[in-house]
């Protein structure tokens, strides 16, 4: 600030360094205020309270907690039911994140191959259920999973008698999982397109001189070039299913048995029950889960970049 | 070859068009049709729910007692929005919703458009820190902070309102990056001759950058109206009494309290509105919803 030299137009303005400073952060004041409010103070917040008894009827007093240390942690890996909510959790990511990926992969590289007509109406179609609300769409997935509802009408129609879906602890979880893919593999495909649009188009004509047939192009130069958007989006739905609450409350209510719960259902249930502080703990599970996933990604992705 | 493995995993979708893309190396003119087929394919399974809502929501009560799960309605009848729009509370859900709707998206046009303006466009101490907070904050995962949110929403007394429901969405960080990113390809040269001419920042922004603005501003309403509207678990989480829920959760409540009796007319009817709005947005804006999801990686 208090340089002299006035080297530069830039430098020039020096003198009103501390004013810009105060304009922009003018500026930046709403969402500033909303950010500490409602993401910096919680993050430091929930890790607090998940090193305490806090619970509900105790927000009046929020300093009468006490201090449990790790209590609440130990708590959760001797609670089956948050082991079998993890594993839920587990098993959802592991089918959810090949299966919403590969039909996203492979309608990108449907939709990328040439075709011309009705692409944007795909696009569309593929899309919508993105945008869909989806308390509305798993009232729709009951109606049609329920005993007698029209998933069944198509099993009767070839003469099987169709099971009870929902109420089915072996049935519930793959329909919820479908659900989830359902409503997600249409992210995945806009990701892979927007991954495909920046292979360049030369490359292809090149390897076409050379003789290279389509199907090696896709194996040779398609799928290596899709590598860091396939690492993109092999985390973002990672750390989606690793928080999925939406399907498994709205179409199942974690039932039957408890078999399609999930980790995020568990920390509600907790909070729900006024355990504050175990919930907390729950959720920074969660969050430690997330950040190893992501530091894996970085790993993955610094050698290439 | 493992990826091209996943290509092949269950669900006919993927299937069809793999086989369709291999067979493209040799017999090009039998390669498309099948291509073809195969997306309408996928496309008929993707809006099969879509399917089922319309053709529900429009049959009586006493068809959907009888015939659960036909497929077409014997006799189309409107009856079950008639009854919707009767039912005790529906149009205080969907009032909130409106309301709230109308709070997020105000609020994410300024408190968006200012802050992406002075993170592309100001020099200022602390920048880099910032930006890196946006970043950040698009990261952190909500069931991570939500009972603290809660906690900081009573003490504020806010708890039960439609305020409270609205204000944490008020300054979406996907909000700021959208318009970060616009405002960057806005050339320098024109706001620097504005300030030669001794106009102030705040006159800058108003007069020059938020009228260059226009299609971020649309891709930030779109895209917090999209929030706002299809948001469940914080809602279900801050109100307490019917007077306060927003669509979704007053229709989830519903659902689940009729659990047994559950009148599938009413529920389905009540679906389609909730989703119409969003889907005829949808439609007629695919392209922005598209870009700005894709373009950050963020739903």
């Amino acid at each position: 600030m208090t340089s002299v030299v006035p080297a530069s137009p830039r430098k020039d303005r020096r003198p009103r360094g501390a004013r810009r400073t105060a304009v922009a952060w003018l500026f930046l004041a709403p969402f500033t205020l909303v950010f500490l409010l409602y993401t910096a103070v919680p993050t430091v917040a929930a890790l607090g309270f998940s090193l305490t008894d806090l619970r509900g009827m105790d927000l009046r007093h929020p300093f009468a907690v006490d201090l449990v240390g790790f209590d609440n942690y130990l708590r959760l890996f001797r609670d089956d039911s948050f082991l079998r909510d993890l594993l839920n959790t587990g098993l959802f990511v592991a089918v959810g994140v090949p299966l919403t990926m590969g039909i996203g992969l492979a309608l990108a590289l449907a939709l990328d191959s040439g075709i011309r007509r009705l692409r944007g109406v795909f696009r569309t179609v593929f899309f919508a259920p993105v945008v869909t609300n989806i308390v509305a769409v798993a009232l729709i997935w009951q109606y049609a999973f329920h005993a007698n509802g029209t998933v069944n009408e198509v099993f009767g129609a070839v003469g099987f008698a169709g099971p009870n879906w929902l109420d089915d602890p072996d049935l519930a979880m793959p329909v919820v999982i479908l659900l989830g893919i359902w409503r997600n593999f249409g992210y995945a495909m806009v990701l892979f397109l927007a991954g495909l649009q920046a292979v360049p188009r030369d490359v292809y004509e090149a390897a076409a001189i050379d003789g290279a047939g389509r199907w090696r192009q896709l194996r040779h130069i398609t799928l290596p070039l899709l590598v860091p958007t396939t690492l993109v989006v092999t985390v973002l739905l990672t750390v989606f299913y690793l928080q999925v609450f939406d399907e498994p409350y709205l179409l199942t209510n974690g039932g039957p048995l408890g078999s399609t719960e999930s980790v995020a259902l568990y920390t509600y249930r907790q909070f729900g029950a006024g355990e504050f502080g175990v919930s907390s703990a729950a959720s920074f599970v969660t969050l430690l889960l997330i950040g190893l996933v992501s530091v894996v990604q970085f790993r993955l992705l610094r050698p290439r970049t | 070859m493992t990826d091209v493995a996943t290509l092949k995993k269950p669900e006919s979708m993927s299937a069809g068009t793999t086989d369709a893309d291999r067979i493209a190396v040799r017999h090009r003119s039998l390669a498309r049709p099948l291509l073809y087929a195969a997306l309408v394919l996928c496309a008929l399974l993707t809006l099969l729910p879509f399917l089922w809502v319309i053709s529900g929501s429009l049959r009586s009560l006493d068809e959907i007692r009888s015939d659960p799960g036909a497929w077409l309605p014997h006799d189309v009848t409107l009856d079950n929005f008639t009854r919707l729009f009767a039912t005790e509370g529906f149009g205080r859900f969907l009032v909130n919703s409106i309301v709230v709707a109308a709070i997020v998206v105000i609020g994410n046009i300024v408190a968006a458009s200012a802050a992406g303006y002075a993170l592309a466009k100001l020099d200022f101490a602390g920048k880099r820190i910032a930006f890196g907070t946006v970043m950040a904050a698009l990261m952190v995962p909500f069931t991570a902070v939500f009972v603290p949110q809660f906690v900081i929403t009573v003490d504020l007394g806010l708890a039960d309102t439609l305020t409270g429901i609205a204000l944490p969405a008020m300054a979406l960080p996907l909000s700021v990056f959208i318009m970060r990113q616009y405002a960057l390809s806005i050339p320098d040269e024109l706001l620097e001759a504005a300030r030669i001419d001794g106009a102030g920042e705040f006159r800058i922004f108003f007069r020059i950058f938020l009228p260059l603005a226009g299609p971020a501003v649309a891709t930030v309403t779109i895209m917090s109206f999209l929030f706002s509207w299809n948001n469940f678990i914080w809602p279900l989480i801050v109100a307490q009494s019917t007077s306060s829920y927003t669509l979704p959760v007053g229709l989830a409540a519903t659902s689940q309290a009729a659990a047994h009796v559950t009148d599938y007319g009413l529920m389905l009817a009540g679906a389609i509105v909730v989703m119409l709005p969003v889907l005829v947005l949808f439609l007629f804006l695919q392209r922005h919803f598209v870009r700005g999801i894709a373009g950050t990686g963020m739903r």
